[in-house]
Parts: structure tokens; C-alpha cells; sequence
């Protein structure tokens, strides 16, 4: 399947995959509305240091621990994404504490948001992807 | 590659995460073989830790339900709703209930978790309203015994006494929780880390009473130990919970405070798998057997056990004690092991009025932390503790500050956000 | 203090109901225009810093920025203009040289701008590019006189080594110091990709573009630098610079600060030693000391690659290509005063040289005249803008032209002109890690084929409408053009007609 893949050679620390992702996951139909004045919870996260940038987000594991982990029976893999159902999620963050790569962080609620690839949210595919200005982030079979 | 095997009669005691992880591990690899659960409680597996959240109206039964309403029908299992297996006779490969009903197996796990544990205090009969806060029932006899004005009255401040506390708070007058203990969460948290726990209860209303143990009960009394004397209307007992071994141990199996098993789940009974709360595998961050009475936990040694019974092979032995824990929107992460100086043991620290951070090392890995306040990426740490990733590997210094994959190298990194992992 | 005080040339103009405080614009300026003020939490600019590159309007994600000019002027003078007075003002705080990037500016006539292209109509078809062939492929180097046989009747063969080009465009010289390794990487691979060639310029070849050397061109320059045997032969063809369009006359000078690790061993010389080539070559004072240097090359490379001289677009331009014409040189490069720099004094840039429109009629005129027009290819540069551009000028006599500043411009670069800071937002003249990373080679060659690829499609469309199938059969055909709004000397100069005629 489709996975979102990162270049780390190619990112800039632009955290502009960040407001995309805020963006593309607010409903809104324009950035300002859905993002001014407010702090953003993206599903993707810029990490690094001086020397090197790269996004993280859900890796969309094959097998993956956050599913077996999660308290609430709220994560589960729908044709091979990864998807939390914020109905069930109690916000335990149980699925931070397991996953490896540091991917999940909790809404502005406190319950589980994650990147589901933006296949059903207007955008379509992933936002960070679409906007990223140097292709560090990549949307493609690997 | 899965295979049918219509002549695997599967039996899976219990019916809780462990239970569903079981059959999903059992249909990963046989889609045929027959699989009767036999679960003393009368629900559809649900989730037990979220019995607090029931209380304080974050979720409901429905909701609460580990796996859809027809995960049994899906995955072919008969479930014997209100029936407790009594025996297993392990010769003839037979398993007798409470009813005097005798199934056979071909393939067993027990996962028959654990019970409250309940020292006989003085006077206990003369209390009212009681209860224990394990099960769904349970929370259904609390949220029925309390009002708007019930002085409620919690014995035990580990995390089922806590998290009890939390549900029912905006529900009750007051709350009172004791402990002989000196701290709160003192299985999992140090004296610094504990008050700053409790002084966020505290702040929410719930008054503790440490150090301190009942010494009886007088109907709507406790007498305690300090000579203290608390009014209550309501008692919750959250002492602690034992595993449930009896079956295995009257077959002849090898126990310890739970049921003893391998890597592959199994029991030293032939053909008999034990998981969840009620078994004692192999606690890597430590070095030893111990009793992981964790959700995770179960479902991963559950599911595989079920992939084993149904002939796969599978290897579960990343077993490390994990917590993640949330208060009122306060929330901690306690993972691995710490060990004293004298072991070896070093600590990395970093505390303020509303952080802690506790980093334990040891022989060039990671074996623990506590992280009290701010917990993002922890899965990082716990990922290195579980992996024994060697310190000398990674650049500790930034991971002390933060957990990040950038403190990896790059080739670390690219496996990790490059590949299909 | 405040004598010396230059009110900025921009405006940064920030719409505070778009700004969400995102801080890209702040992350991207590496002129560190922009600030996030977290008292109030709204992003403030200091545009004095700023240089109008674009980078953080084009970033912006809610497009709640522009950059204007300063509406702040000095009193309207037609003699002394702002920039003029300004220069003065910058001279006298800094007692310095001023420098500057990127082509001349100034508004000199652009000859291609006044010369048009003929079309077929009644009297000779026109030919439809996508239903007949057309042939944009070039070759380049000595043609022969004519066709010799041997005494069997068969014909002779002794064609000395040629370039072949998929179109008549190839990238100019941009060394790997005055422009980025990701930058090289772009157009070593675009030009591969598109079956033309790039060249290194005089800062030796990054080990790692040795495996895109059929489709390089290796420079030796006045500073020799990076030259070796293996550098030589490396490439399709080897390039003497004599001079450049952007500043004639005079040497160059990498800053020892962009001379750190791969450039330094790529130019072998020191890290942090300022890279400086000479104005002149100190062995060549003539056309024969140049024929020395071209045949040490020939031998240095046994014949089998094509030696090209370049030089600027000067006064007697005519005169100097005849000579390297018979100096055994197989290409001239003419690069015009228009041409682009990494760094030039202001005054050279904006006042020394002559337009290459004129210097290729001259020289293309000159060669047929004395008949050695065959002895060498005619390659010229220094602004070819665009598609029309390479028509004009292959039919004023041009064998390919050499683009550089179209090159950069699809890469990313906003003409902001201050490339001698080494601060380039966007990736291209710049070593600084971070920034050299804005440019990643997969888009750079992507847009720069892009580019090729579409104005390929353009020329077929004007040779077609002309009625021609072939660069071949266009090459020197100033029939095709005419000239609009010139005088009687310059259509003279450039040999065409005036429109109407």
C-alpha cells in the first residue's frame, strides 16, 4: 500500500507539513479560519536539531502495537491504514507509551487523532505530502 | 498462510482482552478449528480499565465493548456467558464447569485473569455498601451505592483505588483514599513522583489518608490504625488483586504468584497456554518471571498463544511492566525497571513543579523511566527498553532532553520512516 | 549615525488578518527578515534586511505576504536616480568596491526584443511540427571544406571530434562554489536526461558528476583550478575561459569563506584560501600563446574532444573570433554583457562589454567574409531569455546558444541579485548546508527539463511556421528576421532588414 515516507536530506524544517495536516483535518475550507489564533494539533511533527530535520508520522505498521495496545479497543486497520475511532478513544494515551516511532500525539481534546493519510478528509491524500515544498515527504509504494 | 483445521477443539477459560486476542491469534492461522469460550461474566468482551471512564461518563457499555457486537459470530466461537471452569483434567484433555458441564479440548488457554484481593479486616459484614472495582458489575454496584452527598471511603491508592476515584468524583460528596502504604501509586511511582500525583488529586477534592490502614470497620466507620476515625457511606476495596492459578495449579501445572509460562505462552502442562493477568512470563527489563497484569500485555501474550495453538509459531518475549495513566487530564508513563547503585543502576533526573522525568539505566540500555506531566513520544524510550537498544548506540544526551529518533543514526532513521515497518 | 543611514529598497508587507504566525517565513530567511514576537504573538520584519527573494512569499501557506518597493524616494531626479545616489551613499560609509550578482540590469537595448520572425504564407508552406519530422539536433566543431574522396572514389573521413546536441541549447558555465552542489547535481542530470550539456566552470568536477561526463563540458580557466588529467577527460569537451559577458577584463574571487570541504578539493586548493583567477591567462598574450594552451589541451585529451574559447562580447569582437578561429579552437562561446555572475564589481557589470545580439552578427559575418566560418561553432550567451530568443540567434549565425540565467531562474532563483552573499534562500548560490538542502536535484531536474522540453516544442513551432525542418537549415538565415524600431547602423550590424522591407 501506499505509505507517507520521509527524506530527511530534503527537508528544510519548514514545518509547513504541520499547518497542511492542521489544516486539511479541520473541515474548514481556508487555512486562516481553520488555523489563526489557535495552537495546532497536527498528526505529523517535525523532529530534529540543527543539522537535520525530518516529519514524522504514523508509519502504518504492519503489525502494530498501538492496535494491541490500545485499552479501548479503539484502534483498529481498515484496508491497511491505521485508524483510531475518537468514539471509543478515552484519551489513556497508552498508544503514545507504545509506539515507536514518537507518531501519535493527542488532539486539543486529549483524545487520539492520528494521520489516516487524509483519504477521507476533502484533501484526498496526504496534505504534508502536497505541500511539502522540497518532496522530503513522499506519498508512494514502497 | 492460513489452514483449516476442523479437528482442533479450541477452549479458551476467561473472556477478557487476553481471551479476544487468543481467538484472533487462533484465526490468524486456522479459520476452522472450533473455539468455545467459557466466561464467567455475563458481557461481551469488554474494556475492563474503562470502567472508570464509564463512571465519569466518557464512554458507556456499547462503546466500551473491546470488539464489535459480532466478533464471536465472525470468528466462529461458542461463548458459555455465566459459566466457571472448575477443573482441568489434563489426561483426558477435559475441562468441567460449574454446571457440571465437561468440554473437551484439543488446545487450552487459560485466561482466567485475577480477583480482588480482600484481607479479612475486622468488621467488614457490618459495612453496608461496599464493593471491589474490577469488573463491569462492579462499576454497576458503585455507580448504584452512591449520591451526590456519599462520603465515599477507598482502600487501596494504587491504580484501580485512583482511577475509581477519578470516575466517580464529580458523582460523590467527598472522597477518602488510604493506604498503608506512603505514597500513592507506590507500585509504580517513587515518593517524588507520588506527591506530585497526589497533590493534583488533592487539588480535584480527594483527600488521603498514607501510611494508614484500617484497623476495622463498624458499620459506617473506619477505625484506623493511626487512630484516625473516617465517616463513610460507601466502601471500595482496591487493595490489590491476586492472579486466578487455582485451575492450572490443581492440574498440576507449575505456578508461582501466577501461572508459569515460556516465551511461546505455554504452561508446563502439554497443550495448555496461559495469558493475561493470571500468568507469569518473562519481565525482560528485569531479568525475571513476574505477573504483568497490563492490557497490552494480555492481548499480546494472548494473541500469541492463539497463533501457537493453532500451529504457528510465535515468540512473545518483549515483555516489559508499562503504564500510561492519566488523572484529571494529568498524565504519567512509567515503563521498565529501575535498579539500585549498588546493581548498577543510574538515573537521569529532571523535576520541576509540574514535570518529572526519570530515565533508568543501566549496562549501556535503557531499562526504565518515569515521566510524570509530560509524556510525549515516550514510545521512543519504551521502544529502547524493550529492544535493549545499547546507549552507546544512540546520542543519549539529546534523548535525556527529549525522546526523539533524532538522537538514531540516520541509517536507525531510515529504517524507521523510510521502509515498511 | 545617521548620515549613513540607506532607508530600505523594500517593504515587507504583512496582512495581519491572513499571518496565522506559522513562522515558515521566519524559518526560510536566511537574511533573518522575519521574527516571531512571542509577547504578542505576531510576526514582525526588519526589511532592511530584506532582498526581495520571494522565498518567504512563496512559502507562505495563507499568501499574507508581499514584497514592494520602498515607496520612500529621494526628490525625483532624472540624472540622479535613487540607486545612483544610493551607490554613492554605500561608497562612502564603506570606502569599497561595489559588487554585484546576476546580469546587468540596466536598461540597455535588448536587440532580440526588436527583431521578428518570419512566417510562411501562400508562396511556401509552413510545416506542422506534429505531424513532420523536425530536426532540432545540432552538431558542434570544425566542419570540413568539403567532401574529399579517396582514390577508390570513396569518401574521406575527417571530421574532427563534434558535439552532438538534442537541441541547440546548452547550460553555461556556473562553478560548483558560485553555485550549489544540489544545483550542479540539477543541471548535471537535466542535461543528460535532455541530450545536451552542461559545464563545470572553473571549479574543477565534483567526483561525484564524473558519471555525467558525456554530457559535461570542463572549464580551465585563468586559476587552472581543479584542472588534472582525469578532469580533462572527463568530459565531452574542454572550455577555455578568456573572459565572461557579466565582467570582462577582470579575473574572479571565491571568497575563502565558500571554499570549505568539497569545494576545496574539488578546486584543489586549501579550505578557507580565497580562490582568486587571474584578469588575464598569464601564459596567453596572443592568438599563437592561446593555440599553445588549446594544443597542450588537444594533446592533454589525444584529440578526441573538442576545445571551446570562451570569451566576452567586447569591442573588436570580430576581430578576436577570427583570430581564435585559426587558433585550432573547434568552438568559440561568445557571452554577452547581459550575461549572469555569481559576483562583479557594479561598475564592471553594468558598463564593460556589448550586447551579444551585435557581437554574434559581427563575428558570424566576419568568419563567413575571411572563410573560415567552417573552422569553428559559433556558441553564444548572455541572456537567451527564452525559445525566440534561440531562434534569432541561430539565424543571426549562432551554432547553440548557452543558457545560465534561464537555468537558475527554473531552479528556483528570483533574480533578487545577491548571490555574492552566499545566502541564497532557494538553494543555488549558496554552500551553507541548510540552505544548499532548499534545492532538492530531483525537482531542480524535473523544472529544468521541463523548461528545455517546452522551449524545444517552441522553436519546432517557429522553424515550422518559417517553413524549415532544421536547425541546420536555419542556421545564419537572416532572411528569417527583421529588424523593428532599429537604426540603419544596427540592422547593418546585424545584417537583417527593417521590418517591411
Amino acid at each position: 500500500m501506499k505509505r507517507v515516507y520521509v527524506k530527511e536530506e530534503w527537508c528544510l524544517g519548514c514545518h509547513l507539513c504541520e499547518y497542511n495536516c492542521a489544516f486539511a483535518n479541520s473541515g474548514q475550507k481556508d487555512m486562516i479560519t481553520a488555523l489563526k489564533g489557535k495552537p495546532i494539533y497536527p498528526r505529523i511533527h517535525v523532529e530534529g536539531d540543527e543539522k537535520i530535520t525530518y516529519a514524522v508520522s504514523c508509519r502504518h505498521c504492519t503489525d502494530p502495537m498501538c492496535i494491541k495496545s490500545c485499552i479501548a479497543g479503539a484502534i483498529s486497520k481498515v484496508d491497511g491504514v491505521v485508524k483510531v475511532d475518537q468514539n471509543k478513544c478515552v484519551g489513556c494515551l497508552t498508544c503514545v507509551l507504545v509506539c515507536p516511532y514518537g507518531a501519535l500525539a493527542p488532539s486539543e481534546s486529549g483524545i487520539m487523532q492520528k494521520c489516516e493519510l487524509c483519504l477521507e478528509n476533502t484533501c484526498g491524500s496526504p496534505a504534508c505530502v502536497k505541500g511539502c515544498p522540497n518532496r522530503a515527504i513522499v506519498y508512494e509504494e514502497r | 498462510m492460513k489452514r483449516g483445521n476442523a479437528m482442533e477443539k479450541y477452549v479458551i477459560i476467561g473472556n477478557g482482552v487476553a481471551a479476544a486476542a487468543c481467538i484472533e491469534g487462533i484465526r490468524s492461522v486456522d479459520s476452522e478449528g472450533s473455539i468455545t469460550v467459557v466466561s464467567q461474566e455475563k458481557h461481551h468482551v469488554y474494556c475492563r480499565p474503562l470502567i472508570s471512564y464509564l463512571l465519569e461518563g466518557k464512554t458507556d457499555k456499547e462503546r466500551m465493548l473491546y470488539r464489535p457486537a459480532d466478533f464471536y459470530e465472525k470468528n466462529g466461537c461458542s461463548v458459555l456467558y455465566g459459566k466457571t471452569a472448575v477443573k482441568i483434567d489434563k489426561d483426558a484433555k477435559k475441562v468441567s464447569l460449574d454446571d457440571g458441564q465437561v468440554i473437551d479440548y484439543t488446545k487450552l488457554c487459560v485466561a482466567t485473569g485475577s480477583s480482588p484481593f480482600v484481607p479479612p479486616f475486622t468488621g467488614l459484614d457490618t459495612v453496608e455498601k461496599k464493593c471491589s472495582f474490577m469488573t463491569l458489575d462492579d462499576a454497576d454496584t458503585l455507580a448504584a451505592a452512591v449520591n451526590s452527598e456519599s462520603k465515599v471511603l477507598i482502600v487501596g491508592a494504587g491504580l484501580i483505588g485512583l482511577k475509581c476515584a477519578e470516575g466517580i468524583q464529580d458523582r460523590v460528596g467527598s472522597i477518602t483514599v488510604c493506604d498503608l502504604a506512603d505514597r500513592v501509586l507506590s507500585s509504580i511511582l517513587d515518593a517524588q513522583s507520588a506527591g506530585l500525583v497526589q497533590s493534583h488529586l488533592e487539588s480535584k477534592g480527594v483527600s488521603f489518608l498514607l501510611s494508614d490502614s484500617v484497623e476495622r470497620f463498624d458499620v459506617n466507620k473506619a477505625y484506623m490504625k493511626s487512630g484516625k476515625e473516617v465517616d463513610f457511606d460507601v466502601l471500595v476495596l482496591a487493595i490489590g488483586v491476586r492472579a486466578n492459578i487455582g485451575l492450572v495449579k490443581d492440574a498440576g501445572g507449575e505456578t508461582n504468584r501466577g501461572i508459569v509460562i515460556n516465551d511461546n505462552m505455554q504452561t508446563s502442562l502439554a497443550d495448555i497456554y496461559a495469558v493475561g493477568d493470571c500468568a507469569e512470563g518473562n519481565d525482560i527489563s528485569f531479568g525475571q518471571r513476574r505477573v504483568l497484569a497490563l492490557l497490552p500485555n494480555a492481548y499480546f501474550q494472548g494473541q500469541c498463544a492463539g497463533v501457537n495453538m493453532a500451529g504457528g509459531e510465535k515468540v512473545f518475549d518483549k515483555a516489559i511492566p508499562m503504564n500510561s495513566i492519566g488523572f484529571f487530564g494529568f498524565h504519567m508513563m512509567t515503563a521498565g525497571s529501575s535498579f539500585k547503585p549498588e546493581d548498577g543502576g543510574q538515573v537521569y533526573e529532571e523535576i520541576d513543579e509540574k514535570h518529572i522525568k526519570k530515565l533508568f539505566y543501566r549496562n549501556d540500555t535503557l531499562t526504565g523511566f518515569m515521566l510524570v506531566g509530560e509524556t510525549c513520544r515516550a514510545g521512543i524510550y519504551t521502544a529502547m527498553i524493550r529492544e535493549k537498544t545499547p546507549l552507546s548506540s544512540v546520542n543519549f544526551d539529546m534523548l535525556k532532553e527529549t525522546p526523539t529518533s533524532a538522537a538514531f543514526s540516520q541509517e536507525t532513521r531510515r529504517k524507521m520512516f523510510g521502509g515498511v515497518v | 549615525m545617521s548620515v549613513e543611514y540607506i532607508f530600505p529598497e523594500f517593504e515587507v508587507i504583512r496582512k495581519p488578518e491572513r499571518c496565522i504566525a506559522c513562522r515558515v517565513c521566519e524559518r526560510q530567511c536566511s537574511n533573518e527578515v522575519h521574527v516571531f514576537d512571542p509577547a504578542t504573538g505576531v510576526m514582525i520584519s526588519d526589511e532592511a534586511k530584506c532582498v526581495d527573494c520571494q522565498r518567504c512569499v512563496s512559502l507562505c501557506p495563507t499568501h499574507a505576504l508581499k514584497i514592494v518597493k520602498n515607496e520612500s524616494t529621494f526628490r525625483e531626479n532624472a540624472n540622479w536616480q535613487n540607486d545612483t545616489i544610493k551607490e554613492v551613499y554605500k561608497q562612502a560609509n564603506s570606502g569599497g568596491v561595489l559588487l554585484s550578482s546576476m546580469g546587468n540590469p540596466k536598461p540597455f537595448p535588448v536587440y532580440w526584443d526588436k527583431i521578428l520572425i518570419n512566417a510562411s504564407q501562400v508562396t511556401n508552406p509552413p510545416i506542422d511540427p506534429l505531424r513532420e519530422p523536425m530536426e532540432t539536433s545540432v552538431f558542434l566543431g570544425k566542419k570540413p571544406e568539403k567532401i574529399k574522396f579517396d582514390e577508390n572514389g570513396k569518401i574521406k573521413c575527417e571530421l574532427t571530434p563534434q558535439i552532438e546536441l538534442s537541441m541547440p541549447v546548452m547550460f553555461s558555465a556556473m562553478s560548483y562554489g558560485s553555485i550549489s552542489y544540489n544545483a550542479h547535481a540539477s543541471l548535471a542530470r537535466a542535461a543528460t536526461e535532455l541530450g545536451i550539456l552542461y559545464n563545470t566552470g572553473e571549479g574543477g568536477l565534483h567526483e561525484d558528476f564524473y558519471c555525467y561526463g558525456p554530457n559535461t563540458i570542463v572549464q580551465v580557466a585563468s586559476g587552472r583550478f581543479g584542472v588534472h588529467e582525469n578532469y580533462l577527460n572527463a568530459g565531452a569537451a574542454v572550455e577555455i575561459k578568456m573572459g565572461q559577458g557579466a565582467k570582462p577584463g577582470i579575473g574572479g574571487h571565491l571568497p575563502g569563506t565558500k571554499i570549505v570541504g568539497d569545494v576545496s578539493r574539488t578546486r584543489m586548493i586549501p579550505e578557507g584560501s580565497d580562490a582568486i583567477s587571474p584578469a588575464p591567462h598569464h601564459d596567453i598574450y596572443s592568438i599563437e600563446d592561446l593555440r599553445q594552451l588549446v594544443f597542450s589541451l588537444k594533446e592533454a585529451t589525444e584529440y578526441k574532444k573538442p576545445v571551446i574559447v570562451k570569451v566576452a562580447a567586447v569591442h573588436n569582437i570580430a576581430a578576436i573570433a577570427s583570430g581564435i578561429a585559426r587558433s585550432g579552437a573547434d568552438i568559440i562561446a561568445i557571452d554577452g554583457f547581459r550575461g549572469g555572475t555569481g559576483a562583479a564589481p557594479t561598475r564592471i557589470r553594468d558598463n564593460v562589454g556589448i550586447p551579444i545580439e551585435l557581437a554574434l552578427a559581427a563575428v558570424d559575418q566576419r568568419l563567413r567574409e575571411e572563410g573560415i566560418r567552417g573552422n569553428v561553432s559559433l556558441v553564444v550567451g548572455g541572456s537567451i531569455r527564452c525559445a525566440s530568443d534561440v531562434v534569432k540567434a541561430i539565424a543571426l549565425g549562432a551554432d547553440a546558444c548557452y543558457i545560465a540565467t534561464a537555468a537558475v531562474l527554473a531552479l528556483g532563483c528570483h533574480l533578487c541579485r545577491t548571490c555574492q552573499t552566499g545566502k541564497c534562500n532557494w538553494g543555488i548560490a549558496t554552500q551553507r548546508p541548510d540552505l544548499v538542502k532548499r534545492l532538492n536535484p530531483e525537482i531542480g531536474t524535473e523544472r529544468l527539463v521541463n523548461l528545455l522540453t517546452a522551449w524545444k516544442h517552441e522553436i519546432k513551432e517557429l522553424m515550422g511556421g518559417m517553413g524549415i525542418n532544421s536547425i541546420e537549415a536555419l542556421r545564419g538565415n537572416r532572411l528569417m528576421l527583421r529588424g523593428i524600431g532599429l537604426n540603419s547602423k544596427e540592422l547593418e550590424i546585424l545584417g537583417i532588414s527593417h521590418a517591411g522591407e
